[in-house]
Order: structure tokens, then sequence, then C-alpha cells
């Protein structure tokens, strides 16, 4: 079809979680029959079934969409999907520098969101326009004028533009569709520059190799031609370009504004890093576009097999995930209690959740996952330094000279009245309070340096509960500091899981190590003999508790002679064991390696 | 050849705290429906009239919430379906207090033999935490007025390890129910089941139960008064003068067929464990269709047979008889299980003799542990077929 480059709109959708950004993307694509009714499976952007079941988006989606405007315009729409959350932020930052335009969900009863917030924030550095909607004004809680008032005071939007819609009702959808034909820009590029394409995502397949996700910023490319990674100069012959309708299109050619894949029999996902510009080889564009700061992994923990024998299965798991996720670093480890595994990193604790979920569920590998770890420098007495990312690793306290740990500078930004809140978090979290800013009335910036361990934990999760989801989070790494830190070691039946180590605050380790020891008495069930539960820095026991010696599992009752609930509960209660690992003579539950994460539930 | 029938009644007067049974307040006009569906259930199930079985056990909810029309309805669709009067033990669960001589004397004219009386615990003031209906008097008053009718095969069921209760305190229960010098008593420790009152309390951290070394203590004391009071301990939670051992359960821990007749009641006959509709009006509209209240149909292969025989025999104090085992299966025991009964000796949870293998007293305790070593892996049986050949 032929299209002109002033009728692309290229476009991603911003909204918290629940907020009904996917049934509004799965609406405009029925509106425009990209998708017939027929085809229509709910939520059709987030395909993975685990980013349905956690109503989230991880991987990013493009679809390209036609529409017919009232004026009777032929347009060619991109929608571009982006995740949700504060981990997946760079993600997110990829898929807007793709777009000329936001559409803002806000939900009619809820109002804006932080986490909404700090990706609009993101759209405005990106010079997007900004389409404000209101979703789900059929609730009966719904109260749009309030939230209309909202997005007035917060981030300046003019009450006449904002759309009100239900995605779920079908309501609002053309005047969406119209507007983006009206305020979002074309894409500005030159077709007839030199090409660049700005790879936003890749994705391997076995068949094709990988696939560069692009956006054709300047000039085009076509099957056949020979192009070439900005990054490392490496080339390649294009063997498919195409778009997403959202199955896979084979095109002839993509041209400036177009939103596509490009396969080039490449075989190793890091000759496509995200970010980097594709030009062609022949003809080469001169500078590469501006690309994204490169995330590190900033959590590390332990992957094993609960089943030792699935150790080389895990292996290709992880193989197979890092071909699809450059964020995902592995290497193999072993540990003296859980045997053979891997020590991984990840952006951030969610990113770890799924990553595991995944291999549990895609590749059916039970895990046992250690507490998560950021990366300390050690300065030993005998002058050495060392890399620590395994707790279990840290020398002796009487080796270490100095003990060195990754800060950031935490920017909150939050409705006044929970500043209090605010700084009560970040004091318990060894925050170091740098500078508090009033943006406008309500709105204040708050400064704090905190050891990035701490975020780590659960830092985002209370601030979210505990400033009712108002305060927006962001954070930078500064660098090292010195930190008076030491390694808490946990022994069951006298014996030291490496597996559980820590490493904790000097000033905190007492009172850690007794919710620790607490917390696995409650998360380890009683075995057949008693086990004592304590928690040591170097040689010196500083807190213990007892996990009794189980007296009687039995079960007395009749049950009018159900014998198949019988029959479940014993398969169960099998199943279960088959779940916990054999530490010593001890078993513990996945959860236990975990507890040092949830010792603030309390 | 089926030899046993239970019949699920599922009406109540009064729901109690911690019960997760097929259960709902008694309503004439649906109580009177659903007997028509049973009826239906019974006839489309059961052809012929006057069966000869051994056992026939009607339970709840409370059997005895019906009225006395009710009642004898049901009777009187029982004893013309099976042959009540050559039946060895025909069992009605019954609850202190809703209970009348007229309804006695129905329960004997229609040949019941046996009534299972919830007594639970004496102390009014843990029956009203309960959320039982009942107070202590009513259990003298009710036991009085059976037998007078001559139903003097009572047995007495209690609950222990009651939220707060110590061990002190179910020994004065024990005592109190010795005291009837009944031919049965039964005790199940309490257990907190989802969807009930109980389970919502226990959630909430509002529910505190004793701990498990409490709980010991309490079965401890119940083994040493029943012995003292000449009632043998034949199953985990069963006690019983000589004689007296309730044949109906001993069906389901010898692995025998059974019938389940009405709302959410469990069969088992050959091949096949079956568990009816629970909703009163969806058991009710499917009965009355087709005769079929089936929920849903669990296959009891060979695998699955020869572990309930294990799992299930075991929880009698006499074990399985080895002989029993070889003429039911045509092969010993032992091709299957001889590491784990040999791990369950050294534990010391487990006695081989001449004729059986019997869990010891300890080995009681640790049932649900003992008893997971006889579920087998689908491969298990291949090892029995090529000794076979």
């Amino acid at each position: 079809m032929a299209r002109k480059q002033e009728n692309v709109r290229n476009f991603s959708i911003i909204a918290h979680i629940d907020h009904g950004k996917s049934t509004l993307a799965d609406r405009i694509l029925e509106n425009t029959q990209t998708v017939t009714k027929r085809e229509m499976k709910e939520q059709l952007l987030d395909a993975m079934d685990l980013e349905r079941e956690r109503g989230i988006t991880i991987k990013l989606n493009a679809v390209q969409l036609h529409y017919k405007s009232k004026s009777g315009e032929d347009y060619t729409f991109h929608l571009i999907d982006t995740p949700g959350h504060v981990d997946f932020t760079y993600e997110v930052s990829r898929s807007l520098a793709a777009c000329e335009g936001a559409i803002l969900v806000v939900d009619a009863a809820q109002g804006i969101e932080a986490q909404t917030l700090a990706n609009v924030y993101l759209a405005l550095d990106n010079d997007l326009e900004i389409i404000p909607v209101i979703n789900k004004i059929d609730l009966p809680s719904a109260d749009p004028e309030r939230v209309k008032k909202e997005l007035e005071e917060v981030i300046g939007i003019n009450p006449d533009d904002v759309i009100l819609a239900s995605a779920k009702a079908n309501i609002g959808i053309e005047d969406i569709l119209e507007r983006i034909t009206e305020a979002v820009p074309p894409p500005v590029g030159n077709p007839d520059e030199p090409l660049k394409a700005l790879i936003f995502d890749s994705l391997y397949d076995s068949y094709r190799g990988v696939i560069a996700y692009v956006c054709i910023k300047e000039g085009s490319v076509k099957v056949g031609d020979r192009i070439k990674m900005m990054a490392n100069g490496k080339e390649f012959e294009v063997n498919e370009v195409g778009v997403f309708t959202p199955k896979p299109l084979p095109l002839k050619e993509l041209n400036v504004g177009d939103v596509g894949y490009i396969t080039a029999s490449i075989k190793n996902v890091g000759d496509t890093s995200v970010g980097d510009t594709i030009t062609l080889a022949n003809n080469p564009a001169v500078e590469p576009l501006p690309g994204y700061r490169r995330l590190n992994p900033m959590v590390y923990c332990g992957l094993y097999p609960v089943d030792s024998n699935k150790y080389n299965d895990l292996r290709e798991a992880l193989e197979r995930l890092e071909l699809n996720d450059s964020a995902l670093q592995y290497e193999a480890e072993t540990s003296q209690a859980l045997g053979f595994g891997f020590r991984c990193g990840f952006l951030g604790l969610l990113h770890m959740e799924i990553i595991q979920e995944r291999i549990e569920r895609e590749f059916k590998i039970d895990l046992i996952t250690t507490a998560p770890s950021v990366i300390y420098e050690v300065e030993q007495t005998d002058g050495e330094a060392i890399i620590i990312d395994n707790p279990s690793m840290m020398p002796d306290p009487q080796k270490i000279q100095e003990v060195r740990e990754p800060f950031v500078k935490a920017t909150i930004m939050v409705p006044n009245e929970y500043v209090g809140a605010v700084m009560e978090i970040a004091q318990k979290k060894r925050g170091q309070f740098i500078d508090m800013e009033y943006l406008d009335d309500i709105r204040v910036n708050v400064i704090y340096h905190i050891p990035l361990s701490e975020i780590v934990y659960d830092f985002f999760d209370q601030l979210k509960s505990n400033t009712k989801g108002y305060a927006s989070f962001d954070y930078e790494l500064l660098g090292y500091r010195p930190s008076k830190l030491v390694k808490m070691d946990i022994l069951l039946n006298a014996e030291t899981i490496d597996a559980l180590s820590f490493i904790v605050h000097r000033d905190f380790a007492y009172e850690r190590g007794k919710q620790i020891v607490e917390k696995l008495k409650e998360l380890i069930p009683r075995q057949q003999f008693e086990v004592p539960i304590q928690a040591a820095i170097g040689n010196k026991i500083v807190a213990r508790s007892t996990i009794k010696a189980m007296r009687k599992n039995v079960l007395a009752k009749c049950y009018g002679g159900d014998i198949s609930r019988k029959r479940k509960l014993l398969e169960k209660q099998k199943e279960g064991k088959k779940r916990m690992k054999m530490v010593g003579s001890v078993e513990v539950p996945q959860e236990a390696f975990m507890a040092v994460l949830k010792m603030d539930d309390e | 050849m089926i030899q046993s029938v239970y019949i699920h009644i599922p009406f109540c007067q009064h729901i109690c705290h911690y019960c997760d049974f097929t259960k709902f307040f008694y309503n004439e006009q649906l109580a009177t429906e659903y007997l028509e569906a049973l009826s239906n259930e019974v006839n489309v199930q059961v052809s012929g009239e006057k069966n000869p079985v051994k056992t026939i056990f009607i339970g709840g909810g409370t059997p005895t919430a019906l009225t006395h029309l009710q009642l004898k309805k049901l009777l009187s669709l029982i004893s013309d379906k099976f042959d009540v009067w050559n039946c060895e033990e025909y069992t009605i669960e019954a609850n202190p207090g809703d209970f009348d001589e007229e309804k006695a004397k129905l329960l004997r004219e229609y040949g019941i033999n046996r009534v299972s009386l919830g007594v639970q615990v004496f102390d009014d003031v843990m029956l009203k935490e309960l959320g039982r209906a009942h107070r202590i008097e009513d259990v003298y008053k009710t036991v009085d007025l059976l037998k007078q009718q001559g139903l003097n095969n009572i047995s007495l069921d209690m609950i222990y390890s009651l939220p707060n209760q110590t061990a002190e305190h179910f020994e004065r229960t024990v005592k109190e129910a010795l005291s009837f010098d009944l031919p049965h008593y039964s005790a199940y420790s309490l257990q907190i089941e989802p969807k009930t009152i109980f389970y919502n309390r226990y959630k909430k951290g509002k529910l505190h139960r004793p701990a498990q070394e409490e709980e010991v203590k309490m079965y401890e004391i119940l083994k040493k008064n029943m012995k003292q009071a000449g009632l043998k301990q034949y199953e985990i939670s069963n006690f019983a003068k000589p004689g007296f051992e309730s044949k109906h359960n001993l069906t389901y821990w010898n692995n025998d067929y059974y019938y389940g007749f009405g709302a959410g009641a469990s069969g088992y006959l050959p091949g096949k464990r079956t568990q009816n509709i629970r909703p009163l009006p969806a058991y009710i509209k499917q009965a009355m269709d087709d005769g079929k209240p089936v929920l849903r149909i669990d296959t009891i292969g060979l695998k699955e047979k020869i572990e309930e025989e294990l799992f299930l025999g075991l929880r009698k104090l006499s074990g399985i008889n080895k002989n029993d085992f070889q003429s039911k299966f045509g092969f010993s025991h032992d091709l299957l299980y001889s590491n784990e009964i040999m791990h369950l000796k050294q534990k010391g949870w487990l006695i081989e003799d001449v004729e059986t293998i019997h869990l010891t007293e300890e080995g009681i305790l640790f049932g649900n542990e003992a008893f997971e070593y006889f579920l087998l892996e689908d491969n298990d049986l291949e090892a029995i077929a090529l000794t076979k050949k």
C-alpha cells in the first residue's frame, strides 16, 4: 500500500497497572480492524502467559494498524507497548524513543498513580505529545472531574483536552483514534538520507535467528540490503523486513517512520544491542542515533535446581532466556548446601521473580533462589581487593580492611503530606538526607543517598504502601562507599548453610539476626528431630531459636468415606517434600532461602 | 458385590464452626424435595428390592434434623431398597437434643440398631464456641431416651485439640464420656478446614490451637483412659468393646466397596471412586433428571487400589493381613514395598510379624508420614508385571 510519511503516527500507551492499558490496546486493535472480533483474544498484546496472569507487560510489542479518519484520510499507526514496572523503566525509555506521542491512561476512580507519573516525565523528556484519557468512566465510583483537576495540577494538562473513555464499554475509542491523527506529529526523518534504524528490542527465534525490532528514523531498508551495526561494525544481509499486525507481516521495504522488524541471519543477540543504530554498509550514516543508557544488573542471587540432576536443564533454560533478555547475566557457582547452580544478575527484584517463574513454568524446573545481594568491594588486610557478589564469599572479619557497597542517589517525589513517611522509611534504610525541594504547592522532591542493597529489598514496596501509592521514585548509581558491613552466617543443626548467609550493617546485625532465626523457625517445618537455628558473625553466635521436633502427623478424621481427599492430602505432602531441599539433615522449603527478604513484614 | 451403603442428609438446624461437610440450614420444603431426589438416585443406581447388605450408615449434616414425617419417608425408602432386618449394622448419626421419643421409636421400628452421637466435648462454654446447639444435659437425656427404646449400641463422638483446650480439660471430657459405659467411642483431633468459620478466625490469628506437644498429650490420655475402661483401640481414632467395632467404618479401612448416596456423598465401586454434586439445587436437579448426580469420578486402577489398601489398612491397629493381600492381588506386598517396610521398621514405626504388618504406637502418631511411603511411582508396577510373567 502506498503510504505517505505525514500520515504515519507512532505512539505508546502509558498507564498504571490495572488502569486499563491492555484493554484499551485491545479495543484500538479491534476498532481499526487490525484483528477481527473472532481473532480477538482478551488482552492481545500481553501474549506471554505470565504477563497475562500478572496483568503486566514485560517484553515490548509493536503493532501496525490502519485507520481511516473522519476526514477520509488513511493513516498508518504504530502502537508500541510499554511495561509498567520500575524494574523495566529502561524498557519504557526504549519504547518511548520510538514514538512521537503517548496516550496517558488514568483510572477515573483512582486518579494518577506514582508509577504513571514517572513514565509521563519520561515521555515529556522524549518530547512526546501526550493524549490524556480518563478510563473506566462507567464505574460507579468514577469521578472524572476530580481526576481532570488532578491532571491539570500535577502535569499541567488542559482539562478541555482530556478524553473520557471506557475501554471495556467501548466508549471514547473513536475520539482517541481521531485525536492521534490530529495531535501526534508524523515522524520527521528524511527518506532520502542514509538508513538509521533504532533497535529498541530484539528476540531470538530458532528458525530465523535474531529478530531486531526497529524504528526507522531516516532512510529505508529492504530485503537484500547489506546492513551494518554501528556499535560493532558487523555486517549482515537482510533476508526479511516487515511489521507486526500483530502477526509478523513481511514487506518489501521499511521506510521512515515505520516500526517493524529486520531479520538477517544474525546468530548472536549481542550483535543487535538494544539502542544501537542499524545503517547500510554501502551508504552508511555518519553518526548513530543517540543510544540508551545501558543498565547493568543491580541484583544478584543464586539459582539452584531443587533436584540436582536438573543442573544441565537449568543451564539450558538460562541460555534460552538470555537470548531474549540481554539484561540477564549468569555464571556457574557451587554452594556447599545447595550443590551446583548459577549466580545470576537482574535489573531488579521483579525481573528476578519473573525469570524465576519462567524457569519453573516454561522449563519445569523447581528452583531454590537465594536472597538477592548487590556487589560489594572488599579490601583485605593483605592489600588484595576482591569483588563479592555472593554473601557467603565474604572473608572473615579479621581479614577485612574495608568493605565498600554501592550507594544510589534516590529521588522521591511525593505530595507534601507524605514527606514524614518517606523520611522514616529512608532513615530505616540507612539513608542519608541530602535535600528537599518544593516543585509546587503540593509536590516535594526528597533526595537521599541510600545503599543499593537496601533498595533492592523492599524499599519500593514500602514506599508505595506508606504513601498510598503517590510516591514516585527514581535512582541513579553514585558509586561505592565504605560501610561497616559484616557477614551473618546461619547455622541449622550446628552446620553453616552458605546459601543462607547475608551481609548486614554492623549496627543492625543483632536485630536482624534475631528476626531471621525467628522467621526461619516459622518457615522450616518441624522435622523428626529438634533443629537449633543460630545466627553468627564470625565465630560469635548473636541469636538462636529452635524448631521443635515433629510430634504428630496423622489425620484422625474419617471424612465420611471420602478417600480421594485423603489420597490428595498424602500426594500433596509427598509433592511438598520434593520441593524441599535436603540441607545436611534438615529439609528446608524454598521460601526459607528468601527469609532475609521477608523480615520486614512484621 | 457391594455390601455397604452410605446415605448423606445435608441438613442442620445449626451449622458448627468447624464443619466442612456438605450441609445446609434445614428448610422443610427443600428437605422434602431432597428426599425425593435421593429416592430417585437410589432407585436408578440399585435395582430390585430388599437387597441384602452388611452395613448402612446415615450421616450428615444431621439426619435427625428431618421432621418425623420426613424421617419416616427416608427410612421407608431405605427399608424398601435394602434388607435392613438382616443388615449387620444400621447406623444413624444424631445430635443430642434434636431428638424425641417419637423419633427414637421410629428408628427402632425401621430396624436401625446403632446410633452415633455427636457429643464433642463436655463443656457448655466450649460447645457454644464450636457452634453446637446442644448442652451437656442434652447428652444425658438423649442417651436415656435411646436406651429406653432398646437402642443400646451407641457410639459417642468427641473432638479434641479444641481452641484453648488443655490436656487436663480433655481428660475430664474423656472421663465423663466413659461414665456412660457405652460400647463405642471415637475421638478426632480438630482439623481447621477451609470454608469454615474456624478457618477464617484462624487466618486472622484469632483462633489459638493447642501446640503439637499438647495434642500428643491428649491422644495419650485418650488411649490410657480407654484402655482402663476396657475399650480396645482398633483404628487411629476409634475404640470399642469387643465385637462392637464399627463394621461400616471398617468397610472404608478394609478398602471394600460401598455406595454413596446424597449430596456430596462419596462412593467406591469397582474401578472408581465417585463424589456427588454438593450444592443442593444442582444435586436435586441432576438426581431427578437421570438419577446420576455425580460430580467427579476418580479411576482406581491397580496402582491406586494397592496404595489405598495400604494407607487405609494401616489405619487399623491390626494392620494388613499379608495372606489377604496375597489372595486379593495375586502377589506378595513384599514385591512392591520391601524397602519401604525396612525403612519404617528401622524408624520404629512399623512391625512385621508372621501374619501382618501394622504400625507401632509411635508409627500411628506419624501415620501420614508412614502412609506416604506407600504411594507408588507409575513404573513401580512394571516390575510386578514382569515377575508375574
